[in-house]
């Protein structure tokens, strides 16, 4: 079996003296979307701030390509290929639309996410490129967010919670764009507590359940009681 | 009906603490006696370092104000001593107090100017006031303007019988100045004042929402650092007999060395002023000869406290042992029927 | 024709305080820190020119070309080395670094160069003046200002057209997020001082062309960049200009009243401004 690009092997986190993480394993296939549900607090977005650098792991509990990244520093991560689109988006207030998105691409890496390649999947946001970004709807940020992570030629992107306080109208099509995402290279991660459209998305999910993995399967075979179980704890 | 708890300040360290700070006032209370003239100058200038740094502490270290411009209140309460007694006539020990008391009430506007600025913005302020002061305090030419005056021969001899007695006196008021500031620092901690220093300092948002009134808590500290700040440099220019406007608003003497002090001995820890005069005084004695050098070190070594064990001296003691010198620990101590579950 | 001299001088002068605004203006937009040591480092920078024209027998002017990299490497090295280490939460760290930074600085000078005043030479241009509808400029005051313009505009420039002001902006934003675009803030961090100190190294040569300097003269340049970016507003390059004119006028409009009056006046431009409008005259609107 060819290595997974991204594997993390128990991995613990802790904020200070509290654990969030205890021993999570987790592994993405190049191509794959990997769905990570649970309840608030259940240990999401922890889980991809330590895959995105932004929280120090230990070294071989992340590896990319087989290359533990582990305790890499967040700007690191970013070169390696792994682009975080944050919880909540945090956009930069200073900057336009489009100056968020050339921030994104401030590493240079090669690949096909481009300027003009963003606006041609978002193309709202090529009408509002010079508007400051947080004067944008609140679905329309979570797109510049999104296409800020893309500008940065991620093999593997990482999803916080892209549904948060949009409209289900808005959640439907910025999830429509996810599959031209995995066509241009690019794995994903989503952290999501809409269950329906997280298993809708993804080949893969894993459900956390206070700091530790409760249930892992592929997206269509599990059941609803099984999730409900490992959502809630039994 | 009594309280079903009260709070406990001493511990065991703190016990010992004030059994070695009483022995030692009974010592220096007794210093004339044993010391020669330049004992007692010496320790009537560790005496002002002491509680210039004491109060700097309780600004900065308690209730968050970082100021380097304090040296306008030194300068301020020696210019009002030298005024009031060469133009009004008053005793000079009389003129401390109120030089306190001018302080006291000039630092209310300034702290409305000064409170509208942040952090280090706000210290920057606080260093154009004392400018200003200086400034203003130069174009005074009853006062001898730029380049300053002398206290007159008549007004030193009248404050007592002799001038071994004067200095004597002099020595007197610096040693009770430096107990009733520390006295009165200690006390004001231990208050509900004090609780709510701690809060703000500790967590200003949270101090805050817990309904501590930070805005007036801070202008009382403000104030009452002015009061006592300005009545120490009447006393540091009465002894010094000659006050210059230079000299007056030094920011090296009255800002520079107190912060280093407070720094090396521990910041917001009431003992850490004390700690480092002592550590300060050591230092100036052996290595003064050097100059600039020595100032150059000075800095070098505060700011590897501050990135090193930016605590301090007695911030590292007290945590490795636990232990205070001055009672000022709150403990709960509840009446056994009291409780309950 | 008296009072349109005093003014002109004023705004000539102010533009050397806004090249002092500048530089602190900057670190504190990108990274919160307001540098105690600034004017030191103004004045060391003085000294730097100093040594350049004396070894090199080159006009101070032209030394500018030297003494900018020296001091912007100066200004990474530091921040890397010292300055990264104090950011955080806490006001105190920086603070005290900064003001122990300030000492370092004036007593190594003082050890090297004594506390004699000295003064760089420029040769002619410093005593040109040429005349304008009845009053008379001096070519060196109009060169310097028109040098602090140009600096103000090119920051403004760097800041908002280019790809290291967008990292300078986003850092400031959010450094976390910063973090996750790729930017090491670190090296962002240390880009901003070393930007800061080639500002100061500019406005170090013109000092020292302009007036006698020695190690003591630090804090009150620190001062009236300081109070230059009160008068004009946060945030706002252009701000700093005016409150730097505001300040220079200030100051010459005292001294003509009186001469022991001249700083006096600037400082108290400065407390009314900050009684009356503290945001400063110019400040940006915060989203």
């Amino acid at each position: 079996m060819p290595e997974p690009l991204l594997e993390v092997r128990a991995l613990d986190a802790f904020y200070g003296d509290f654990q969030a993480l205890f021993g999570v394993s987790l592994r993405v296939a190049a191509g794959e979307v990997v769905a990570v549900i649970g309840a608030n607090g259940a240990g999401k977005s922890t889980l991809l701030k330590c895959i995105a650098g932004a929280i120090k792991s230990r070294g071989d509990a992340i590896l990319i390509d087989g290359q533990p990244i582990g305790n890499a520093p967040a700007h690191a991560v970013v070169a390696r290929g792994i682009a975080l689109v944050p919880e909540g988006r945090r956009l930069f207030p200073s900057l336009s639309v489009e100056e968020n998105l050339l921030i994104g691409g401030q590493l240079g890496r090669p690949g096909p996410w481009s300027l003009k390649r963003v606006y041609e999947l978002f193309p709202v946001l090529a009408e509002r490129r010079q508007q400051p970004s947080t004067s944008l709807s609140g679905g329309q940020q979570q797109m510049v967010a999104i296409g800020r992570a893309l500008m940065s030629n991620p093999r593997l992107l990482l999803c916080d919670e892209i549904s948060l306080g949009l409209a289900p109208i808005v959640v439907r099509e910025v999830y429509a764009r996810l599959p031209s995402i995995v066509a241009e290279g690019s794995s994903l991660v989503i952290v999501e507590q809409d269950v329906v459209q997280a298993l809708k998305a993804a080949n893969h999910v894993y459900c956390l359940q206070e700091g530790r993995v409760a249930l892992t399967g592929a997206a269509g075979t599990l059941t609803r009681e099984a999730i409900s179980a490992a959502y809630f704890g039994a | 009906m009594s309280a079903p708890f009260r709070v406990e300040h001493a511990t065991r360290s703190s016990q010992v603490g004030m059994a070695i700070f009483a022995a030692a006032l009974v010592a220096l209370a007794a210093a004339p006696f044993w010391g020669g003239r330049d004992d007692l100058r010496l320790l009537s200038e560790i005496y002002a370092y002491v509680a210039l740094a004491s109060l700097w502490n309780l600004l900065a270290g308690y209730a968050g104000l970082v100021s380097v411009g304090q040296q306008a209140y030194v300068g301020l309460g020696g210019y009002v001593l030298f005024a009031s007694t060469i133009l009004a006539g008053l005793h000079p020990f009389v003129a401390v107090p109120l030089a306190g008391m001018v302080a006291g009430v000039v630092a209310l506007p300034v702290a409305g100017l000064m409170f509208r600025l942040r952090g280090h913005y706000f210290a920057i302020g606080t260093w154009v006031v004392a400018e200003v002061f200086r400034l203003i305090a130069s174009q005074i030419s009853a006062l001898g303007g730029g380049s300053g005056i002398s206290l007159p021969a008549g007004i030193v001899t009248s404050m007592a019988s002799s001038r071994q007695m004067r200095e004597f006196l002099i020595y007197w008021v610096a040693l009770a100045l430096v107990v009733v500031v520390l006295g009165a620092i200690v006390l004001l901690l231990r208050s509900r004042y004090g609780l709510a220093l701690t809060a703000i300092r500790d967590n200003e948002l949270a101090a805050r929402s817990n309904g501590v009134d930070v805005a007036r808590t801070k202008l009382v500290v403000y104030v009452l650092t002015a009061f006592g700040t300005a009545m120490i440099g009447a006393l540091i220019f009465l002894q010094k007999l000659r006050i210059s406007p230079d000299t007056a608003f030094s920011v090296n003497d009255w800002t520079a060395f107190v912060i280093f002090i407070t720094v090396i001995g521990g910041i917001g820890r009431v003992e850490g002023p004390i700690i480092g005069t002592i550590v300060f005084f050591l230092l100036r004695q052996t290595l003064a000869d050097l100059g600039s050098l020595y100032l150059l070190m000075l800095g070098a070594v505060a700011i590897a406290v501050m990135l090193f064990a930016p605590k301090g001296i007695w911030g590292l003691i007290a945590d490795r042992f636990g232990w205070q010198l001055l009672p000022l620990e709150r403990r709960l101590h509840f009446a056994p029927d009291a409780r309950t579950t | 024709m008296e009072w349109a001299n005093i003014i002109i001088q004023g705004v000539l002068i102010g533009g050397l305080y806004a090249m002092f605004a500048a530089g602190l203006a900057l670190i504190f937009g990108v990274m919160r820190l307001v540098n105690i040591a600034h004017g030191d480092l103004i004045v060391l920078a003085a000294y730097v020119a100093l040594m350049t024209t004396d070894t090199l027998g080159l006009n101070p002017l032209i030394a500018i070309v030297i003494v900018v990299p020296i001091m912007a490497a100066i200004g990474y090295a530091l921040q890397r080395a010292l300055l990264n280490r104090t950011l955080g939460d806490d006001v105190l760290p920086p603070l005290l670094v900064t003001f122990g930074l300030s000492v370092i600085i004036q007593n190594a000078l003082l050890e090297a160069f004594t506390a004699d005043s000295r003064r760089l030479k420029a040769g002619p241009i410093e005593v040109q003046t040429f005349e304008v509808a009845g009053v008379w400029i001096g070519v060196l005051p109009l060169l310097q200002f028109v040098v602090a313009i140009a600096v103000i505009a090119g920051l403004q420039l760097l800041f908002y057209r280019t790809a290291l002001g967008r990292a300078f902006r986003a850092t400031s934003d959010d450094q976390s997020v910063a973090q996750l675009m790729g930017l090491d803030n670190r090296h962002v961090f240390a880009l901003a001082m070393a930007l800061s100190l080639a500002v100061i190294a500019v406005a170090g040569v013109f000092l020292a062309v302009r007036t006698n300097f020695d190690p003591a003269i630090g804090p009150a340049r620190l001062i009236f960049g300081f109070e230059a970016v009160i008068i004009g507003g946060l945030g706002s390059m252009w701000g700093t200009l005016a409150g730097g004119i505001i300040l220079g006028v200030s100051q010459a409009i005292g001294a003509q009243i009186n001469p022991g009056w001249q700083l006096l006046a600037g400082h108290l431009a400065f407390l009314l401004i900050l009684a009356v409008r503290p945001e400063g005259l110019f400040p940006k609107v915060q989203t």
